[in-house]
């Protein structure tokens, strides 16, 4: 990454709160949770990454500091090149903000009015507010919806909704935090090829947090892992299953019951008739396994299932769990 | 110059996201009309209640009914224009609870402004309406020799009063972001204050006087400078020139609801609670 194609900057960036709980009548115990943990990463100018993470690992935290809501505690981070908690306001003007389970739609309205609010705040000229507008409104399947008040619009409706309000400023980047959550799979599906499109066709960098991991898999080159507020993998979806020791799998159809095929070191690990499933590690070519297998066995049909992120990464939590219970002891 | 950009970036802000409530409320118009009238009565019944007191007594704490009634319609219109400005700011609590505050912090316009412009009612014409009403009648029924001075004091004291109230809900709304969901403390200073203030000071103890005239500065809103239009005595014998002082108190109450308001919001921002 060349330094002029940095967009986003962490460096050693710690969130400290102080907790205040009541222990009994009048007294309070304080105990300091560290949220985020001296994190560091680098997005470049037209990036897509996904950020994930288990519940209270941090992420929302991340989000709230990016865009200016928090003040970090220590650490430096700028956004193009702004510091998000000095300059709040001239920051906005830059960032798109979609926060999946509260709509900033004006409830009562047609969709139409929050948009010509956001033309008016955001002070956005008139002849690219019309030309965002169509653009939106063309892409994100809104043409029928505009006169409609927004609560008689369904989650998937609003969702894209929303995201269309955040960009018709034109942002450089837009943060999601789960964009998908609770949208049926056509929705899902509209709002995942939109996010593409404006990725790579108008070079916006996108941020999102997500518990769906199709979202990551169809959409990011890069996936970071926070928990406990520490970055657990930064780098690509496929390094993520050799970290996590994955295995991909082979579902092999032959002519006939046989048994169990040789081919380490892919094991075989279950049998049904003429059908057999290998287990391989994930780094493995699973073309060479293919060719050997075809070579030494009447092959009719076959599949490759990719490991579940979700399991890839609860592994690597159990191996980090492990190798810190073994530090202890 | 920072600080006048604020300012008046803020009165935009606040301008387009209370025309946006207004627009949402007139989708229900019919609950629209029944909330302004129904506003109207029960603010009504405010002034009822001191009606019902004289038609037994001739005089409260020494002060005649126009006399009280001028007390009540000056306290009932400048609070019932903070009311309709700022009146909303007790939801702040509920955002702070259900994270929508945030969305207003990634927004380019003054925080203060949008929470001010928050659930902004033009319902709240009603307890202004019935406030004038009652202040209407007062000036008219006072036996006051009326001179330039006198004159000038009323609309000075609706403003600096109302900016006073205003000042109450900026500092209540910071005091809600640090105490979490305090929004009945602070009721009870606005709504507390703006009821007190509608009997005159002498019904009341000393203390408490003291307390609303050097402490809360709500003596200023409308009892010192009624005492100036009405000829009275002042409550506690201040000098006479404390009666145009409201003004100076209100900006320096305003100043310091400003700073409160700084105070909670980086609190907030350091805290995220």
């Amino acid at each position: 990454m060349r330094d002029e194609d940095v967009f986003i900057e962490l460096d050693g960036v710690e969130k400290v709160f102080e907790v205040r709980r009541k222990t009994g009548f009048m007294k309070r115990e304080r105990r300091t949770v560290r949220a985020v943990d001296s994190i560091s990463f680098r997005v470049a100018r037209g990036e897509m990454v996904g950020y994930i993470g288990p519940n209270g690992a941090g992420k929302s935290t991340t989000i709230k500091m990016l865009t200016g809501i928090l003040t970090p505690s220590g650490g430096r981070l700028r956004v193009a090149g702004i510091d998000p908690s000095r300059e709040r306001t001239r920051l906005a003007h830059r960032i798109g903000v979609v926060f999946g389970q509260r709509t900033t739609l004006w409830w009562d309205l047609p969709l139409i009015d929050s948009y010509k609010l956001m033309h008016r705040m955001y002070r956005i000229p008139d002849a690219r507010y019309r030309e965002n507008l169509d653009r939106l409104v063309e892409l994100l399947d809104l043409g029928d919806l505009l006169d409609v008040p927004v609560r008689q619009l369904s989650l998937g409706q609003r969702m894209r909704g929303d995201i269309a309000a955040a960009l018709l400023h034109d942002p450089e980047v837009l943060y999601l935090d789960e964009p998908t959550i609770g949208l049926d799979v056509i929705s899902k599906a509209k709002v995942r090829d939109f996010l593409r499109e404006l990725n790579t066709e108008r070079g916006t960098t996108v941020l999102l947090t997500t518990h769906d991991l199709q979202d990551i898999e169809q959409l990011c080159s890069r996936v970071m892992v926070i928990d406990h507020g520490r970055m657990m993998y930064d780098g690509p979806l496929a390094g993520l299953h050799e970290v996590g020791e994955s295995e991909r799998t082979l579902v092999v159809d032959l002519e006939r019951e046989l048994p169990p095929i040789e081919a380490p070191p892919a094991r075989v690990v279950k049998v049904e008739g003429p059908r057999q499933w290998l287990a391989f590690p994930a780094a493995e070519s699973a073309a060479v396994l293919v060719a050997r297998i075809a070579a030494e066995y009447p092959l009719v049909d076959l599949s490759v299932r990719e490991p579940d992120i979700e399991a890839v990464i609860a592994k690597m939590y159990a191996e980090q769990a492990d190798r810190a219970e073994r530090a202890i002891s | 110059m920072a600080e006048r950009s604020a300012l008046l970036e803020g009165l935009r802000a606040y301008r387009l996201i209370a025309g946006m409530w207004v627009r949402s409320s007139m989708t229900y118009r019919t609950s629209f009309a029944v909330t302004v009238l129904g506003n109207l009565m029960v603010t009504g019944l405010d002034f009822v209640a001191i009606l019902l007191m004289f038609s037994q007594v001739d005089s409260l704490g020494g002060w005649s009914l126009p006399e009280i009634a001028l007390l009540y319609g000056l306290s009932a219109t400048s609070f019932g224009l903070a009311d309709l400005v700022l009146g909303s700011m007790d939801v702040l609590g509920g955002r702070m609870r259900d994270g929508s505050f945030d969305t207003l912090l990634v927004r380019p316009a003054p925080v203060l402004a949008q929470i001010g412009a928050d659930h902004f009612a033009l319902r709240r014409l009603g307890r202004i309406t019935q406030g004038a009403l009652v202040l209407g009648w007062a000036l008219v029924s006072v036996e006051v020799e009326w001179t330039a001075g006198k004159v000038l004091l009323v609309p000075l004291m609706l403003v600096s009063g109302a900016a006073i109230f205003c000042a109450f809900f900026v500092a209540g709304a910071a005091f809600q972001i640090l105490a979490q969901d305090a929004a009945e403390v602070q009721n009870a200073f606005t709504y507390g204050g703006t009821t007190l203030l509608q009997y005159p000071p002498t019904v009341f103890g000393k203390d408490l006087v003291r307390g609303v005239t050097f402490m809360l500065p709500l003596a200023f809103v409308n009892w010192v400078p009624a005492a100036y239009v009405l000829g009275r005595p002042y409550p506690l014998a201040l000098p006479s020139w404390t009666a145009f002082v409201s003004p100076l108190v209100a900006v320096a109450c305003c100043a310091l609801a400003g700073l409160a308001w700084r105070a909670g919001l980086r609190s907030y921002r350091s805290t995220g609670s």
